[in-house]
């Protein structure tokens, strides 16, 4: 039954088996590609500081709400201020507390999120801690501050916003090959909701 | 009639060569058989095991939800039913259904005497038993089997325990028989073809494996890279989809995707070319637009790989991107459109008659319309951020698979079942098990709809009061209908004991190479491959 199988036949099978390598070869050039469209139409914006013109006048009044949280890592992370009544349009500091509890040093990524989810884009952070991956030395203790507005054109249905960060660590720290001081960027891709 | 002749001739001719008259005795046999039919016939056997796996976890499943409030199983082994339960069905019981259909049917439609790669075809199948022991083994290790759904997005899927490891491996052992047994289909339908059997002389079954098996061997690759970046994740300290480590969860749900949505569409052709050969001969007429189908399969090969993100709308993809895939994806139902067009103007002022073949056609051609429509409603980006992770997608999808390409496995079953044994089934069971599974499927599954309209989210072992009546009709319907496919295997092993000789061409409007051989069909077939010619073979369309 056997019968010699063409030499045709090889010639189309290597063919498509080619073709099925190249689409293994395909998911691995995704992160790539997804990482320089996303810079590329601005989706990626989360670690870049917003733009923000102040004015004389403020706008309405809001409560601002923050929590702190970590995600498997050898810090404390506490925000200072839980609540904070303010309006929109106001410039205002918030300080973070950070406490290595570990005898190592720790490269963390703080990553925010925000409720409700649609209030995202309207909080512009002038500068913040979760810009840039940050180091901690062993037992290092460490306030850092959150510089931010909130845009007048809030939906009015907010009457309070809540700004969560949870402390990611990087592992292999700061400049190893894996990263590019980009932590995260996805998961707030969907939390900044565009 | 030429080619039984040739047939008959060589069956008893000029081969000394024992090995010629059939597979080698008992379980060996099969484990080394590298005949098309050998292999076809273990690919059917095996899906139906699968399937009836597959579905006593959808029992669990239905009998948890009977009643609000947590009965019988633990919210993670409910999450383990549901994954497994879908693995099982896509992978281990609708895929190797049809990839059984090819193997059997293919070479005889196309007069090759057996698949290009005899020996590959054999591994292709022996893969599955492993994959389907790791599928189901990994219920019993520490932690259970994966709970994340059948779409294993991180985070989650790179917390889990070993269960999702094994998972991953069966996908990758799945996702190689896949490519492997594509790869023997595309040469077989390319390389393989009888003197005068042009590609578009081809009946419409070989056109859609032709597609789907361009598609397998396209994403499938997709999926395993995906899974192993999930695995190196989870073992290797890279960070794919890992947010601490600059990697991104939401890429995961594009790779998935990439492959999931013409994943669809690998299970749709194939029933649909079942489904283009069972009406036309119940019709007893050609299949009406015959290149029109041929053209409608291609587009939506094509433009399943362009519209993913309609799983995704509320991970915030841009307005913009929300709007092209919904558009792109509305698209789809234009080629899907001609080919329900066709069917139906087959049947219009055919000579319909409705045994078993004809009722799961005509079965398949309402509901997975029904199917289709709800698929539509989704595609819509402001209606689907409401019935997101919905009982209304479970109700959608399910008419798309069970009443689509299941169904269709059942007509294409009953159609070819008395060519595969050379005996009649026993027709008045067959009706049962139709008139069964139909009204029990529609029990279960219609209810969903409203389920989700009104806001029951899916894969959660628990719901509001409120959803208990429309849960408990469902379950029973749910029930009724698993129940009724046991009905199939009594019409099959009543088939293989005995029954009436099927004649050669038991359908009367029946058209194709297959139905110019004898019942059952000899071992070996088209050795010397027949000469195609107009009349002789109308057949193809
Ligand atoms: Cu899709």
């Amino acid at each position: 039954m056997m019968t010699a199988i063409p030499v045709t036949n090889y010639r189309i099978a290597s063919g498509l088996g080619l073709v099925a390598i190249a689409s293994f070869l395909f998911a691995y050039i995704q992160p790539p590609l997804y990482r320089a469209f996303c810079e590329w139409t601005g989706i990626y914006d989360v670690q870049k500081a917003d733009e923000f013109r102040a004015s004389a006048t403020v706008g309405r009044p809001i409560t601002m709400e923050f929590d702190a949280n970590t995600h498997g890592t050898g810090l404390r992370f506490t925000a200072l201020q839980t609540s904070l009544p303010m309006h929109t349009g106001e410039l205002v500091q918030v300080n973070f507390r950070v406490e290595n509890l570990s005898n190592h040093s720790i490269t963390g990524q703080a990553v925010p999120s925000y409720g409700p989810k649609h209030a995202a884009n309207f909080v512009k952070k002038l500068d913040c801690f979760c810009f840039r991956q940050q180091v901690f030395a062993p037992g290092e203790v460490r306030v850092m501050p959150v510089v931010f507005a909130l845009d007048r054109n809030l939906p009015s249905d907010i009457g309070t916003v809540t700004l969560s960060y949870t402390f990611f660590e990087v592992p292999g720290g700061v400049g190893s090959s894996n990263n590019t001081g980009s932590a995260a960027n996805g998961a707030s891709t969907s939390g900044s909701g565009i | 009639m030429q080619a039984s002749h040739d047939t008959h001739d060589h069956a008893h001719g000029d081969h000394g060569d024992h090995a010629h008259h059939g597979r080698a005795p008992g379980l060996m046999g099969w484990f080394t058989t590298t005949n098309h039919k050998d292999i076809g016939t273990m690919y059917l056997w095996f899906s139906f095991v699968m399937f009836l796996v597959g579905g006593a976890m959808s029992l669990v499943i239905r009998g948890e939800l009977f009643a609000p409030g947590l009965q019988y199983v633990s919210p993670e082994f409910y999450n383990q039913m549901l994954t497994l339960h879908a693995l099982i069905m896509v992978f281990g019981a609708i895929m190797p259904a049809f990839v059984g259909f090819a193997n059997w049917m293919i070479p005889m439609m196309v007069g090759a005497p057996d698949m290009a790669f005899a020996r590959m075809n054999n591994w292709s199948f022996w893969l599955l038993p492993p994959a389907a022991i790791l599928l189901t083994g990994s219920l019993f290790v520490p932690g259970g089997a994966a709970g994340t759904g059948w779409t294993l997005y991180p985070p989650l899927s790179v917390q889990m325990g070993l269960g999702m490891d094994m998972a991953i491996f069966a996908v990758h052992i799945l996702g190689m028989s896949s490519i492997m047994g594509s790869i023997n289909i595309i040469t077989t339908i390319l390389n393989m073809r009888a003197p005068g059997m042009t590609l578009m002389r081809m009946p419409m079954f070989c056109w859609t494996w032709l597609v789907t098996a361009f598609l397998l061997i396209a994403s499938m690759p997709i999926l395993a890279g995906a899974v192993t970046m999930l695995l190196t994740d989870r073992h290797f300290g890279t960070s794919f989809f890992n947010a601490a480590g600059g990697g991104d969860p939401v890429l995961f749900q594009h790779i998935f995707w990439f492959f999931g949505h013409p994943e669809v569409y690998i299970i749709a052709l194939p029933a649909f070319g079942v489904v283009s050969h069972v009406i036309p001969a119940f019709s007893r007429k050609h299949l009406f637009g015959y290149t029109s189908m041929v053209y409608a399969i291609a587009a939506i090969g094509l433009i399943s790989f362009f519209v993913w993100a309609h799983h995704m709308y509320v991970t915030g993809i841009p307005l913009t991107g929300q709007l092209y895939f919904m558009y792109a994806t509305l698209l789809i139902a234009v080629p899907t459109g001609v080919k329900v067009f066709n069917w139906i103007t087959t049947m219009w002022r055919g000579e319909l008659t409705f045994e078993t073949p004809m009722l799961f056609a005509l079965g398949f051609l309402f509901l997975f319309t029904v199917g289709g429509l709800t698929g539509l409603v989704l595609a819509i980006t402001a209606v689907d951020i409401q019935l997101q992770d919905t009982y209304y997608v479970v109700a959608h999808f399910h008419y798309v698979m069970v009443a689509g390409a299941l169904f269709s496995a059942y007509a294409g079953a009953y159609f070819w079942l008395p060519k595969w044994t050379g005996r009649m089934y026993d027709e008045a069971l067959g009706k049962v098990h139709f008139w069964t599974s139909i009204v029990f499927f529609n029990v279960a599954f219609f209810p969903q709809h409203f389920l989700g309209l009104a806001g029951m989210p899916r894969r959660i072992p628990d719901y509001a009061t409120q959803f208990t009546d429309f849960n408990a009709v469902s379950s029973i319907g749910a029930f009724g209908f698993g129940f009724s496919q046991l009905i199939f295997l009594w019409v099959v092993l009543k088939n293989i004991k005995g029954g009436e000789a099927a004649p050669v061409k038991p359908w009367d409007g029946a058209t194709g190479l297959e139905w110019t051989l004898p019942s059952p069909v000899p071992y070996h077939t088209f050795e010397d491959p027949p000469v195609i010619t107009e009349e002789h073979l109308a057949a193809a369309h």
